[in-house]
């Protein structure tokens, strides 16, 4: 469920590094919480991001959620396969409907995120 | 930091944890919020039937020989023109005009009548009309003795009648018959909060599982499913039912909310009406009124809607409308704008998007 090779956040988002590349979404926790998604707002290509701050949103049916940057840098990419059809969010959160990619200007912030046993840990914690 | 309370649970919470719903705290009650998502829910209630849990909501039976007198004070509506078995939509007021609750009145009998009202409102309302009985009249508060569960939808009659011996066709709208379902007891009235045709069952509460599951089985041919609270909010929402604590609450009247049709000024006083009168010579200053959204976001309850850039007004209510795929939501604006064709913007998170005010309902089934 929760790919070994990610970096996780407590709130719910996670980041695949390659190289000085980050690759951001949401968990499969998070789109299950949120249910039908509508909307995705993320910054445009070039817009420097702070760790912890906020990325952007995504909003469902229910309700508005801030997406959190798990790791600084500046946005080189937005996946605009979500702006045409959102619901790809809630179908492979993990996969194609990644949200943004960064180029990381802080690598060392990557081995203070959660490893994907570590996540699994606390979500299990928060039952 | 203090405990958090115990969440109250309906005699169906064993069965939507069984089931995987997603339960959240609904005003103090652990309730299902989606079983399939809400999308699928609403869609499947317009085009066959969904299944609700809705015994949060509470009951009040005032009874006695002048348990009409009671009634008609405590409400906006005329309980004197109900016959028997008829149910009437209707507004509890406070003096000052505002809203106490909206409340569904069943005439069961001459001297008897059952008041279906809100979950969170339900012990200060039994408290309200108490504090206000004057007439020989009981008020109980009966919501420990009933479950309720809703079935909605256009199979929501076929689905049914299989499990009653009542006859459900002639019922019409807004009526109610009791009989049995499932060999259960049962009061079963054609009302609903969804906009479409369908049912709320009675029931005592050891009970309701026992139903749920019988009208899951007898409407499994149709598709039914069973629904949580998301749907039934973007449903009521596209059919503009007020819900309280969103368009109505203590500082709305009537007269405000659009639900000038509730309140029968020639039907002798009522608690309230001094103040609606004054309201109604006067103009009411601000109105409720439905949007579209024209631009990319959505207006959720409570972001502030703007007209020629200055503050205008707030949002109740608002969320995508799966049925019409557009965004809509209902809000509060002064008269002098709310007209119908109006450009207005709402501030979605500090970004003012452009929607247009449109009639109500949103959406309204075929006959």
């Amino acid at each position: 469920m929760y790919p070994d090779n990610f970096r996780y956040t407590k709130e719910h988002e996670w980041v695949m590094v390659d190289g000085d590349t980050g690759t951001i979404g949401i968990t499969d926790h998070a789109q299950s919480e949120l249910g039908d998604i509508v909307y995705i707002d993320m910054p445009k290509a070039g817009t420097i991001v702070e760790k912890g701050k906020t990325l952007g949103s995504v909003e469902s049916v229910k309700a508005v959620s801030d997406v959190y940057a798990p790791v600084s840098g500046e946005v080189i990419e937005v996946n605009q396969k979500l702006a045409g059809g959102p619901e790809l969010l809630n179908q492979d959160p993990h996969g194609a409907a990644w949200l943004v990619k960064i180029r990381l200007s802080t690598p060392d912030e990557v081995g203070q995120l959660l490893t994907a046993g570590e996540y699994q840990e606390y979500l299990g914690a928060q039952d | 930091m203090s405990e958090p309370a115990v969440l109250k649970r309906t005699p169906l919470n064993a069965v939507h944890r069984q089931s995987g719903a997603r339960m959240v705290d609904f005003g103090g009650w652990d309730m299902p919020v989606q079983y399939s998502g809400v999308m699928d829910e609403h869609h499947t209630v317009r085009r066959a039937a969904g299944l609700f849990d809705v015994s949060h909501m509470g009951e009040i039976e005032i009874r006695g020989v002048e348990a009409l007198d009671l009634v008609s004070y405590a409400t906006t509506n005329a309980p004197a023109r109900l016959k028997t078995g008829q149910a009437q939509y209707s507004g509890l007021l406070y003096e000052h005009g505002g809203f106490v609750d909206d409340i569904l009145v069943h005439k069961v009998a001459g001297d008897h009548y059952f008041l279906c009202v809100n979950a969170s409102n339900q012990e200060k309302d039994y408290e309200h009309i108490r504090s206000i009985n004057r007439w020989q009249a009981e008020v109980e508060f009966a919501s420990p003795r009933y479950a309720q569960i809703a079935v909605q939808g256009p199979c929501a009659l076929q689905t049914l009648q299989p499990l009653t011996p009542v006859a459900l066709a002639p019922i019409r709208y807004y009526h109610f018959t009791d009989g049995e379902v499932s060999g259960a007891a049962a009061r079963i009235a054609r009302t609903g909060y969804t906009g479409e045709d369908g049912f709320e069952i009675y029931v005592a509460p050891d009970q309701a599982p026992r139903i749920w599951a019988a009208l899951l089985d007898a409407g499994a041919g149709f598709g039914i499913k069973p629904c949580g609270l998301g749907a039934r909010n973007t449903l009521r929402l596209e059919a503009s039912m007020a819900l309280y604590g969103h368009e109505i609450d203590a500082s709305i009247t009537p007269l405000e909310a659009d639900l000038a049709w509730i309140v029968k000024f020639d039907k002798g006083d009522f608690l309230g009406r001094d103040a609606l009168v004054k309201q109604q010579e006067a103009g009411p200053r601000r109105k409720l009124i439905g949007f579209q959204m024209r631009g990319r976001g959505i207006g959720r309850d409570g972001y502030e809607v703007r007209i020629d850039d200055a503050p205008a007004g707030w949002v109740t209510s608002g969320g995508p409308s799966p049925t019409l795929n557009q965004n809509i939501g209902l809000c509060y604006l002064p008269v002098e704008h709310a007209q119908i064709g109006k450009t207005i913007h709402i501030v979605v998170r500090n970004q003012p998007v452009e929607a247009v005010t449109v009639p109500t309902p949103f959406y309204k089934r075929a006959k």
